[in-house]
């Protein structure tokens, strides 16, 4: 179990920019996949880290006063204060990290964390099945 | 050969770095273990162990600094006496507040990343690449990629950007200066001497606008100085020769006019830039898109073509200003993995003995010549390097590897 398996291929999942520059990706399923993962599983893990970054960049109250005290204070609170969106980040961290272990890990996948590929795709390794048979 | 001393290296002993092998583990593994920030591929400079970015030149940020804080301290030292004892005591005060939020504006603009994409690992990049048609890879001049998208409802553009192996996200530009895609790019300030992009665009705005309000302030104290002193029955040219803080030899020039002269001529730059970047913030444009035209809707049925945009001045300023703060997207202060720091630091040990081993047999002419095809964006540079200049320029294995395809043709000739 702990050795290191071998590395088949990895898939991207790309960013979908329809709704302009915010963080969002493509639901579309890769073919890759098709034989590895249930397509509904895969939408939902896509469709709820949409949500989280769509929860970080969100236009609301909280983040205008975060805007305006860090304007009033010369944006020295970010030095002592966490941002709200790496607070989300964490969040998303954490998620991806349980989504690995309950459903992709056994299945030989792995999900990188995108804020790793600079917020650009979503990275999945998928393993030789061999490796994992013994 | 005579005039080049090449040695037969085996390939092979090049995959471990020669200076970490007769080392002890221990200093191998505090070689290894080094930040990410000391191999970023861009051009920018590094301190306090990669807490503060910089670009690669810092342009005229001291003299930026160095004008602000002269003037202020001008003004300081030799008008406000005066406008305490004859006015208020806040003078000072509010042009404390001021010249504090400017500079604290101006080095947080400077030492922030601004919106830096990471490049392209070698897997997506490869992944990217299939995706593309290519044409005949051997032509010099492969067709410059793009891919239309949508964006709430209207086309938009990617280009591919060749240095960064990606293809851009909307408002990203790549930065020739500092050899970076930038996020939401605005534009290359050589005052502030970094980028403006997405994660500082609203600390160059403050820094403007507070710059704006520091000069017309200092401007309006100094002539109330002026004018008070000449009231005092003196004429105006009297009241500044006779000041305290005369020069002595060139009349009218004192310290005071100094202030007086640097406030003039960068008030109308600051506040002209003030008013074009508020008009850039209420239209959710940034410079790079309003000099390019980007979005002037040449059909004329629509107002405004920019798809950014939320139609609405309010939002647009507050999702510019107030927005949520993104995070850096380069881990500057990140450990490197130790496999990929020893990937690193033998990509840049390897360099010229890898090549004189392929072509050891024309060694003896000494005239090996590399033809390298440099893509750099849409230009391409073609570089012929001799031997000799290899060896000078020290051509490492990793530069070769940026190159494109179709490079590294060995042609050795006379």
């Amino acid at each position: 179990m702990r050795q290191q398996a071998a590395v088949a291929a990895k898939v991207f999942i790309q960013r979908d920019y329809t709704n302009g520059t915010v963080c969002q990706f493509q639901t579309k399923f890769p073919s890759e996949l098709e034989t590895r993962l249930d397509k509904q599983q895969f939408e939902e893990t896509v469709r709820t880290l949409n949500n989280l970054y769509a929860e970080a960049e969100k236009l609301g109250s909280q983040s205008y006063i975060e805007g305006c005290l860090a304007c009033l204070t010369a944006y020295t609170v970010f030095l002592c204060m966490e941002t709200h969106y790496e607070k989300v980040l964490k969040k998303i961290t954490k998620y991806i990290q349980e989504q690995n272990d309950k459903i992709y890990a056994p299945r030989g996948l792995l999900l990188t964390d995108p804020i790793e590929r600079g917020l650009r795709v979503i990275e999945v390794t998928i393993f030789e099945d061999r490796s994992l048979t013994r | 050969m005579k005039n080049c001393e090449y040695q037969q290296i085996d390939p092979r002993a090049l995959s471990v770095s020669p200076a970490s092998a007769p080392q002890s583990p221990a200093e191998t593994t505090a070689q290894r273990s080094r930040r990410k920030w000391e191999v970023f591929p861009g051009r920018n400079r590094f301190f306090c162990d990669g807490r503060i970015i910089l670009a690669s030149q810092s342009g005229v940020l001291p003299l930026t600094l160095g004008l602000i804080v002269v003037t202020c301290g001008l003004f300081f030292a030799f008008d406000c006496p005066f406008l305490v004892e004859h006015l208020t005591a806040f003078i000072p005060v509010i042009a404390a507040v001021l010249f504090v939020f400017v500079v604290i504006s101006l080095l947080r603009t400077s030492f922030t990343d601004p919106g830096i994409l990471p490049r392209a690992t070698p897997d997506e990049a490869a992944d990217i690449e299939k995706q593309i048609d290519t044409s005949g890879s051997s032509t010099y001049r492969p067709p410059p990629r793009t891919k239309e998208i949508l964006i709430n409802q209207q086309v938009v553009k990617l280009k591919y950007c060749f240095t960064c192996k990606m293809f851009r996200p909307p408002r990203t530009s790549h930065c020739s200066l500092c050899d970076n895609c930038v996020e939401r790019f605005d534009h290359h300030c050589p005052w502030v001497g970094n980028c403006v992009g997405k994660r500082n665009y609203r600390f160059f705005y403050s820094f403007i606008i507070s710059l704006s309000f520091l000069t017309s302030f200092i401007f309006g104290c100094v002539i109330t100085h002026i004018t008070l002193r000449s009231q005092a029955g003196k004429s105006l040219v009297q009241a500044v020769q006779e000041s305290p803080a005369r020069y002595p030899f060139i009349p009218m020039l004192n310290f005071y006019t100094i202030a007086l002269v640097i406030c003039f001529f960068s008030i109308w730059s600051i506040l002209g830039l003030s008013g074009f970047h508020t008009y850039l913030v209420a239209s959710n444009l940034t410079t790079n898109e309003d000099i390019k035209g980007s979005w002037s809707s040449k059909r004329g049925a629509e107002e405004s073509g920019n798809p950014h945009s939320y139609n609405s001045i309010i939002t647009n300023c507050c999702a510019t200003l107030c927005g949520p703060m993104p995070p850096s997207l380069i881990d500057r202060r990140g450990v490197l993995p130790p496999d990929e720091a020893i990937s690193a630091a033998s990509a840049s040990e390897i360099e010229l003995p890898l090549f004189t081993a392929k072509n050891d047999a024309h060694m003896n002419k000494g005239s090996l010549k590399l033809d390298i095809t440099e893509q750099l964006g849409d230009k391409k540079e073609r570089k012929v390097l001799t031997a000799r200049s290899l060896l000078s320029h020290r051509v490492t294995l990793s530069d070769c590897c940026r190159y494109r395809t179709s490079c590294l043709s060995w042609p050795v000739g006379e």
